[in-house]
């Protein structure tokens, strides 16, 4: 009889299985030669690849996705990092209502901060626009970037601003020289965090977005409703590849760059 | 020195600002106008009538209809809650309890499927289940079938892409808990004579409930408010409440119906996680961030 223990091991890679063949089946799809881009594998080809960077309408996709991730990321960082400084770094009255206040918009169903959002600017006659899908995605990832730049900023000392300040540098001075570079690596954090929310969203971007206008997730979505074209694997592929290689880059070159310090610092 | 406390009183106002005025412009406002906008009523030339009108209201209320499919969306959402959660506590409990160095890696593993896009790994089920997809192509190469069956496009496969998709949800928040209790509990447990398992029952699993009631809120609150899942994996009857808002909002134009819709889905899903803060407090959701 097995032991329950490695009944528990043989369930974990079970259910890990459970989490990754799907997707390593779309990766091995894009890469098959068949002509309808579904089984049986027929061999090694980059077609849909090149079928992919044909059309116009992906890659234009690819370009709104893009643009889209790296201005919500810039935006919400800012304000996501400086909402967390004052979490952590103050006490004021209030601040249960204010933490609570700050991740309303991930209690709130998705699909009613997208009709709440897309009604109101409506009413304003602000019609659907990149504007409005920008508005929405800073919103939505706003508590995100909160939530992980305040875990991460907790555990930054703070006698080294301290010290600052007594060797006379200004609290402005100390936060560009002291405290932002200790911040740095969960500010970063964040600001990818927000990149991959916006990137991947497709709740939200649906509702708001303007006829016309696609972002990566709802050309696949418009592709699967319209007919299974073996293109959508690839692109699918395209996007795991590109959204998993993001943080593993960025965690190398914060390794990278933590080594330097403690290197020059010897 | 009264200026510079004033001034240190001023700061962390200063640092919020930004963040407070983008929610309360971009959320607040936007819920209070849907709350009055369900009280105004479409008419037939597209226009709004502005004033205080209960139509709405009647009909999402009264119809049998919105009953009925917000009672397959709880449903639908319940048994996805329930299957992650009995699926998800063992992985949770595998990696948290784990001596293997390989912790660390699987841990990220977990990470992983956060950063994959949510619309592919629903859309990878397609491949696996679809008539020309890996189950079939399996079945029908085995000579157990010979023509392909569907086996997409019901309630079931809608909770089997929602269980996939939230299954990390549980897996991490169950971890989280797991992996603060002191192991010398259960080891005092077992030298006071309890079995393995009577340990797990008595001083695991109640310390753990805090990270399952956690995964299971996340899960149902994110179940319940999708409708992504069950237009590509359900079938024309297996529409969910938040199918019904995008069909008023997107489709029909018909703006202060679906105010009124959103708002049903709201209260409900609100319910649940009041009650949820009132005995839990956010924070142990906040703590999968750590």
């Amino acid at each position: 009889m097995m032991s329950g223990w490695s009944v528990i091991r043989i369930a974990t890679i079970l259910v890990y299985l459970f989490l990754f063949a799907p997707v390593a089946v779309v990766i091995l799809l894009a890469f098959n030669a068949n002509q309808f881009g579904s089984f049986p594998i027929e061999g090694f080809s980059f077609r849909w690849f090149e079928a992919l960077w044909n059309n116009d309408a992906i890659v234009r996709a690819f370009k709104t996705s893009l643009l889209l991730g790296v201005l919500t990321a810039a935006i919400s960082t800012t304000l996501g990092t400086l909402a967390a400084l004052a979490m952590v770094r103050y006490d004021f009255p209030g601040k249960r209502t204010i933490s609570t206040l700050l991740v309303a918009p991930i209690l709130i169903p998705e699909v009613v901060l997208a009709v709440a959002l897309l009604l109101f600017l409506q009413f304003l006659a602000m019609p659907k626009s990149f504007g409005l899908l920008l508005m929405g995605h800073v919103v939505f990832t706003l508590p995100f970037v909160v939530l992980v730049v305040q875990a991460r900023l907790v555990s930054i000392r703070r006698d080294v601003e301290e010290a600052a300040m007594s060797l006379g540098a200004t609290p402005v001075q100390t936060f560009f020289e002291v405290t932002l570079p200790l911040m740095l690596p969960a500010v970063m954090a964040g600001m990818l965090f927000a990149f991959t929310i916006s990137f991947d969203d497709i709740t939200g971007t649906l509702f708001w977005k303007p006829g016309g206008v696609e972002t990566v997730p709802t050309q696949i979505f418009a592709m699967l409703r319209n007919s299974i074209s073996p293109e959508i694997n690839a692109l699918g592929a395209v996007m795991v590849i590109f959204t998993i290689a993001l943080p593993l880059v960025a965690a190398s070159i914060a390794r990278v760059m933590a080594m330097r310090k403690a290197g020059a610092s010897k | 020195m009264a200026a510079d406390v004033a001034g240190a009183r001023r700061t962390p106002w200063v640092l919020l600002s930004p963040s407070l005025a983008t929610i309360s412009l971009l959320l607040i406002v936007p819920m209070l106008f849907i709350v009055v906008y369900s009280f105004w009523l479409r008419t037939a030339t597209g226009a709004d009538q502005v004033g205080f009108y209960l139509d709405n209201w009647i009909e999402v209320l009264g119809d049998r209809f919105y009953r009925d499919i917000l009672f397959q969306t709880f449903l639908i959402a319940f048994y996805t809650t329930v299957i992650c959660a009995l699926v998800g506590y063992i992985p949770a409990y595998f990696v948290a309890n784990t001596r293997m160095k390989s912790k660390a890696f699987l841990l990220l593993l977990l990470m992983l499927p956060f950063w994959i896009s949510y619309i592919i790994r629903t859309m990878s089920w397609i491949n696996i289940l679809g008539t020309s997809g890996a189950l079939n192509t399996l079945l029908i190469s085995m000579g157990i079938i010979d023509d392909p069956i569907q086996m997409l496009y019901n309630q079931q496969t809608v909770v089997l892409g929602l269980v996939h998709y939230l299954l990390p949800f549980m897996i991490l928040n169950v971890y989280v808990s797991l992996d603060g209790i002191d192991k010398n509990l259960t080891e005092a447990a077992q030298s006071l004579g309890c079995t393995g398992f009577q340990a797990f029952r008595e001083v695991t699993l109640p310390l753990s409930l805090p990270g399952l009631a956690a995964g299971s809120l996340l899960c149902f609150v994110l179940a319940a408010g999708t409708y992504i899942t069950p237009i590509v994996l359900g079938g024309p009857r297996d529409a969910m409440f938040a199918n019904l808002v995008f069909e008023a909002i997107v489709t029909q134009l018909n703006w202060p119906l679906g105010s009124a819709l959103s708002l049903v889905l709201l209260a409900l899903l609100g319910a649940l996680v009041v009650i949820y803060t009132r005995y839990l407090g956010i924070d142990q959701i906040a703590k999968s961030f750590k």
